[in-house]
């Protein structure tokens, strides 16, 4: 028996549930959604095909052709000129939607004149019925000489069949031409072909129309190949032509073996495009679901979050009292509980979060959202397909950075890419939510809508219209040429999978929890370190505290601050603190603060975790208090008065909405723009505007 | 002649043969040849994009792309 993995490429249109039948086959979950364009990456996992053998299964972005216009779809042909014997596929696995299968089948000629052994699961066979679709699968089988398998990846039914279908069809290992380009003009294929015959006709064929070369191919061979692109105006001709030979052999197949009854066919799709893309409803629908999902972030996330913050507070005050004394303890209780603490808190409002994102990519509304926005998105230098990132910007900008592989046009993906981080992502969301409930207060206004949710609102909206504004000042300045060519597939709607939902909160929660776990659980311990720690100054600072306070007759309580506080100032930290502080006052900020800025210049959550752990370690009180009485608690020593009052709150506020402060998105879009260039003028670019505004807003406000 | 961008909402057409140099390559794979019926599903809102349905296949398409696809109107 073969012990050696089989390895299978799935392939198949946008939106076909590729990645379904991935998670599937594989057990692994991938993110899906009903909306094309999903899966801008490849991903690769194993699955067990059989007792013996087993299969290594990779998932790419769907496409409409072996032709791209995109970079998610250029991965597809990349994956397939490849001759590199370990990369790629044994079995290609075409994977269709019934509703659509002529043009599903496009895409399958293609792939069958690689002449790479291929199968292909029809798939969403669980509509069928409902649309009045019926199937003669045996003639499919025997017309496309293809092992056809009919699944349903929601529904779970089919994939054992799909399993053995790619077992035998790696063994039988044939694999024949659906089309024959020398139709279309025999002297002129004849020629391409004789180039190099160790390739297939279609082969060639795309390295000409493509410029996409292989390793094996000599130089020479290559110059031969380029002298066909030399009329380019024929060349496009005998595309189209290719094209519609194409369809005409699809069509002769479909005849025999598809059939649609209309009138079996229920349709709801009409009825709800009416409404979603309405010129009034279509915009008013879309904005109560924005309102919605800002509600439901503060609203239904403050219980819990109540819970794991007294928890939390609960467990440093169990660990003091229960951990000897000592260094670890104390790293562990000031430096380890706070700050992991100030991450877990924000579980609950970023899992809501991606609940609404997940609903609405499964539910096809995604698409109905481009269709509105496409004008509005290209006076801006956008693009419909923008409204998309700038959408799940507001859970991460990563993911939003790299759904723009979807936009065909450079300077419009370049523009949506450098104007994403100015969403309000999910990790500013802990900063948001602790300033607001520090300095903003807990009333209702218009008798219900919740002000602290108003005020999140806002700093939503100004973040969208900070990113609008500067796509408009990007489009007028770059001097960039690229076509926009734009087309958007208008999805079913479809009941979202309760699973597929649950599966991809749980997936990108987790995640967000464990990346920035990482990040803030190693920044703590440094910090708590820095901040116990300093040079001599900081050793003498708790006898020339002592000496000083002598003749000051204070209270032992009192004397224990003045000196922990002492110590802090002259830690390693509060030095740094203390350096950068001349530049921040005019914002506002004390030293303390400014230490959390210059930890959150890695990601913005750590902010709230540093502030934990210098107060835990600058405070001396036994009973430990959650981190939000500690800030609120919090006097500036010089003006007598709190830190954290309506000024400098606001100040703080309008920072972290601007600032570039996420070294993961620096380095996302340095890989997506391959230069340096672009990620250092965001970072400049939106500090400046962040310490600008900021201090604007202190002056004003103080 | 009439092109895509001239039909109202819930018209139908068949697109001519002379458009197939000018149709994007892309389009052409997505459904939209010569000679197949194009349906106008909705207008945007503010009159772009387009929302057709060719050959099955529901397309949202720019204006400037669709005024370039002639049809031949069928008269319901
Ligand atoms: N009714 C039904 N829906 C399905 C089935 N398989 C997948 N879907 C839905 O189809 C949509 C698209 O699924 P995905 O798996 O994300 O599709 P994909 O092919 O990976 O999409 P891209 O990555 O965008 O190319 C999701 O809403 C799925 O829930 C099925 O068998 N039946
Ligand atoms: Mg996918």
């Amino acid at each position: 028996m073969p012990k050696n993995n089989i390895k299978v490429a799935l392939i198949g249109n946008p939106n076909t549930g590729k990645t379904s039948l991935f998670n599937q086959l594989t057990g692994l979950t991938q993110k899906v959604g009903n909306y094309p364009g999903v899966t801008v990456d490849k991903k690769q996992g194993t699955s067990k095909l059989s007792a013996t053998q087993n299969a290594i299964i990779t998932d790419l972005p769907g496409t409409y052709s072996i032709n791209p216009t995109s970079i998610d779809e250029s991965i597809v042909l990349k994956t397939l000129l490849k001759k590199d014997i370990k990369e790629s596929p044994d079995v290609i696995l075409v994977v269709a939607d019934v509703e659509n299968l002529k043009r599903n089948l496009l895409l399958f000629s293609q792939i069958k004149d690689l002449e790479i052994p291929t199968v292909l699961a029809i798939n969403m066979v669980d509509q069928m019925s409902r649309k009045g679709i019926s199937i003669d699968l045996t003639a499919l089988k025997e017309e496309l000489n293809t092992e056809v398998v009919l699944i349903s990846a929601r529904k779970n039914t089919g994939i054992e069949a799909v399993k053995d279908a790619i077992i035998k069809c790696h063994i039988a290992a044939k694999a024949t031409p659906m089309c024959d380009n020398k139709k279309i003009d025999p002297a002129y294929f004849d020629q391409l072909k004789a180039i190099n015959p160790n390739y297939t006709l279609y082969e060639l064929w795309l390295m000409v129309t493509q410029k996409n070369f292989p390793e094996g191919i000599s130089k020479q061979e290559k110059e031969q190949l380029l002298s066909f692109n030399k009329d380019v105006s024929k060349l496009r001709r005998y595309q189209h032509k290719e094209t519609i030979y194409r369809y005409q052999e699809i069509n002769k197949v479909l005849k025999k073996t598809y059939l649609v009854d209309k009138s079996k066919a229920t349709d709801i799709r009409a009825k709800l495009d009416k409404i979603f893309t309405h010129k009034i409803f279509g915009y008013f629908i879309f904005l109560l679901v924005l309102l919605l999902i800002f509600q439901a972030i503060f609203d239904w996330s403050s219980l819990p979050m109540d819970l794991i913050d007294t928890t939390f507070a609960q467990l440093s005050d169990f660990a003091r009292s229960n951990l000897p004394v000592g260094v670890l303890s104390d790293l562990i209780v000031e430096g380890i509980i706070p700050g992991i603490g100030g991450v877990i808190i924000f579980i609950p409002q970023i899992a809501i979060l991606f609940l609404f994102i997940a609903v609405l990519e499964e539910t096809g509304y995604m698409s109905r959202v481009v269709f509105l926005m496409d004008k509005i998105m290209r006076r801006f230098g956008m693009n419909g397909k923008s409204v998309i990132p700038l959408i799940s910007g507001t859970a991460c900008a990563i993911p939003a950075i790299m759904a723009t592989r979807t936009i065909s046009s450079w300077k419009e993906r370049l523009i949506t890419i450098l104007v994403v981080p100015f969403t309000t992502c999910s990790a500013r969301l802990p900063v948001y939510a602790i300033l607001i409930s520090l300095i903003i207060p807990e009333t209702k206004i218009f008798g219900f809508y919740n002000l602290q949710a108003f005020t999140l609102l806002m700093l939503y909206a100004l973040g969208f219209v900070t990113a609008i504004l500067s796509a408009y000042i990007l489009q007028r300045t770059l001097k960039i040429k690229s076509s926009s060519f734009f087309v958007v597939e208008m999805p079913n709607y479809k009941l979202p999978s309760i699973k597929n939902v649950l599966f991809d909160v749980l997936e990108k929660t987790k995640a967000f929890v464990l990346g920035a776990g990482k990040i803030i659980l190693a920044l703590s311990v440094v910090l708590w370190f820095l901040a116990s720690n300093g040079p001599e100054s900081y050793k003498n600072a708790e006898k020339n505290t002592l000496d000083k306070a002598e003749n000051e007759h204070l209270g032992s309580d009192e004397l224990l601050q003045k000196v922990a506080a002492a110590k802090l100032e002259s830690s390693y930290i509060g030095i740094m603190g203390k350096s950068i502080e001349p530049a921040i006052r005019p914002l506002g900020y004390d030293w303390k603060i400014g230490i959390a800025l210059i930890t959150s210049f890695a990601a913005r959550e750590v902010f709230v975790g540093t502030l934990a752990t210098i107060y835990s370690v600058g405070s001396d009180d036994e009973n430990t208090t959650t981190i939000k009485e500690k800030m609120r608690s919090e006097i500036n020593p010089v003006t007598g008065e709190k830190i954290f009052n309506f000024p400098a709150g606001m100040s703080l506020l309008v920072f972290y909405a601007f600032a570039m402060q996420c070294m993961a998105t620096l380095a996302i879009v340095k890989r997506e723009t391959k230069t340096w260039k672009w990620p250092l003028i965001q970072l400049f670019g939106m500090t400046g505007l962040a310490y600008v505004c900021s201090l604007i807003v202190f002056q004003i406000l103080k | 002649m009439s092109t895509i961008a001239s039909l109202r909402i819930g018209e139908m057409g068949y697109i001519s043969e002379e458009s197939l140099d000018v149709i994007p390559l892309k389009l052409l794979e997505m459904g939209c040849l010569p000679g197949a019926e194009v349906r106008l599903v909705q207008i945007a809102p503010l009159k772009d994009p387009l929302y057709i349905c060719v050959n099955g296949s529901h397309l949202a398409i720019r204006k400037e792309t669709a005024a370039k696809i002639k049809i031949l109107k069928v008269n319901l």
